[in-house]
């Protein structure tokens, strides 16, 4: 049976500002609002926002929480230095593999984990069974929307809308975030762009989007942000990887945290066993000068050396041209085929991400 | 709302049909069609004095989503390609009846035409 698509406390408010909604993870959520070229160009030049509210936010708190994320995660929350400070992570299976990736804050009473709204069923179940028997408590926040507010100006177009907090999210590093009140505003984001994430209230949501709009925000719709986050060379959950995926093969091993030796955390084994027996695949970018669009699924030929796959692809409206994440051969060139819809193409492999700040950054 | 321009004629692959003075016939894709596929990035056009068959591939549009082939929704030789719509592709959404045409098709037989979609099945087609 299917069920319609839930909708974020802030449907009504993309519908008002034009959007065309499509179903995501469940949740009815838009795609864009006229064109996706012009946010995606929006937010490198200015400053756009996107509702992440379907993405799942998870307070964690009691005696155990430390602990337990430890052994939960294989970045180290033990890094968090100071509230606020925010991590990202893989969650793995025993076998290595990652059944999510994640950021978490360290919070006032415990932490706060960000985590997937196509993963939330099958994360929270594995939250649930791994913490059972400890002094762990869950909280589930869907009373919180989520706004990712990106771009060069994004940061001074929410200080326009939030005066009174303007001084603390310009003292905010990268990757750090603070509570106001119920709300929560964290320097994060997903495009390769600066900008902050922000948490508010459901209820406060529609006016504060519409305080955003009124500030010079324009509001950018999913498609862009996928265009944007390949640019910056970001992976993508169910895309970049999977259950069946090592972080080591998929981009994310500098994530893991292998110090300290004894802290044991869920795959551990399963990686520490694959970096002995050696790695055979690694995620590179590819980028094609020629006509045409670089897809996910699309098989990667390296000459003489094996073939691999596009794990997510797009045309870049930043580089005008198309580019890829791909998983490919450990010993890879520095240029590849694509079987491009029957015709292998040249492509040239180069390192992550393609675009920062708006400029192109691999050689 | 999509625009279904009334004068025109349609098929099911979302190609529009226009019969020109000259006795060519000017082939685009609809309104619908660039709704659904969202920003177009990339245009191949048929080769200038190609003969092609009623649903024959005639070029490929791609968006930022998808890749999809055009179809010649008429039998003939291709007299011109929209060189502009290569250069400029986001046409296509722009003003996809006017400058983002795709190909001016010879038709093999002008009557073909008669066969194919008013506007006002395109939009029952098309649930407008």
């Amino acid at each position: 049976m299917t069920q319609a698509p839930r909708r974020t406390p802030l449907y009504q408010s993309h519908i008002d500002a034009g959007a065309k909604m499509v179903e995501f993870a469940g949740w009815s959520m838009p795609i864009h609002y006229g064109s996706q070229l012009k946010e995606h160009e929006v937010v490198r030049a200015d400053a756009g926002m996107f509702d992440v509210s379907h993405m799942v936010v998870i307070d964690i708190t009691g005696a155990d929480a430390r602990d337990w994320l430890r052994s939960l995660l294989a970045n180290d929350v033990a890094k968090l230095g100071f509230v606020g400070k925010a991590l990202y992570s893989g969650m793995l299976n025993e076998q290595g593999g990652v059944i999510d990736d994640l950021i978490v804050y360290l919070a006032e009473t415990g932490y706060r984990m960000v985590v997937n709204a196509g993963t939330r069923e099958k994360d929270i179940a594995w939250l649930k069974k791994t913490s059972e028997g400890r002094d762990v408590t869950l909280t589930v926040r869907d009373d919180l929307a989520m706004l990712a507010v990106q771009g060069p100006n994004a940061i001074d177009k929410v200080c326009a809308v939030k005066p009174d907090w303007a001084e603390q999210i310009r003292g905010l590093k990268v990757f750090q975030g603070l509570p106001f009140g119920e709300w929560f505003v964290a320097r994060t984001g997903y495009t390769g762009e600066d900008g902050l994430e922000i948490m508010v209230p459901a209820a406060e949501a529609p006016a504060f989007f519409t305080a955003l709009i009124g500030a010079g925000v324009t509001p950018t719709g999913l498609g862009a942000r996928d265009t944007l986050r390949l640019e910056a060379g970001m992976n993508l959950y169910g895309h970049d990887m999977d259950e069946s995926i090592s972080p080591l093969e998929a981009g994310m091993g500098w994530t893991v945290a292998w110090e300290p030796a004894e802290r044991d955390f869920i795959g551990r084994k399963a990686l520490e066993a694959q970096k002995v027996a050696g790695v055979a695949m690694k995620q590179v970018g590819l980028v094609m000068e020629s006509r045409g669009v670089l897809r996910e699924g699309m098989r990667v030929v390296v000459d003489g050396i094996g073939e691999g796959v596009i794990t997510s692809g797009t045309f870049s409206p930043t580089l005008k041209l198309s580019i890829a994440i791909a998983r490919v051969p450990k010993a890879t060139a520095d240029v590849a085929a694509v079987d491009l819809r029957g015709t292998l193409t040249l492509v040239r492999v180069v390192k992550l991400p393609f675009v920062r700040n708006g400029k192109k950054v691999y050689e | 709302m999509s625009q279904i321009p009334a004068e025109l004629k349609y098929v099911e692959s979302h190609e529009w049909l226009r019969l020109e003075t000259d006795g060519t016939v000017t082939v685009g894709i609809t309104d619908h069609a660039q709704e659904l596929l969202g920003d177009v990035v990339f245009v191949e056009l048929p080769k200038v004095g190609a003969t092609l068959a009623r649903d024959e591939q005639a070029g490929v549009v791609e968006s930022v989503k998808a890749a999809s082939d055009v179809y010649s929704p008429i039998a003939g030789e291709v007299v011109a390609v929209n060189e502009g719509l290569e250069a400029e592709p986001e046409q296509a959404n722009t003003a996809p009846y006017a400058e983002g045409w795709f190909f001016k098709i010879k038709p093999a037989n002008v009557a073909d035409l008669d066969g194919l979609m008013t506007a006002e099945a395109y939009a029952k087609e098309i649930g407008a």
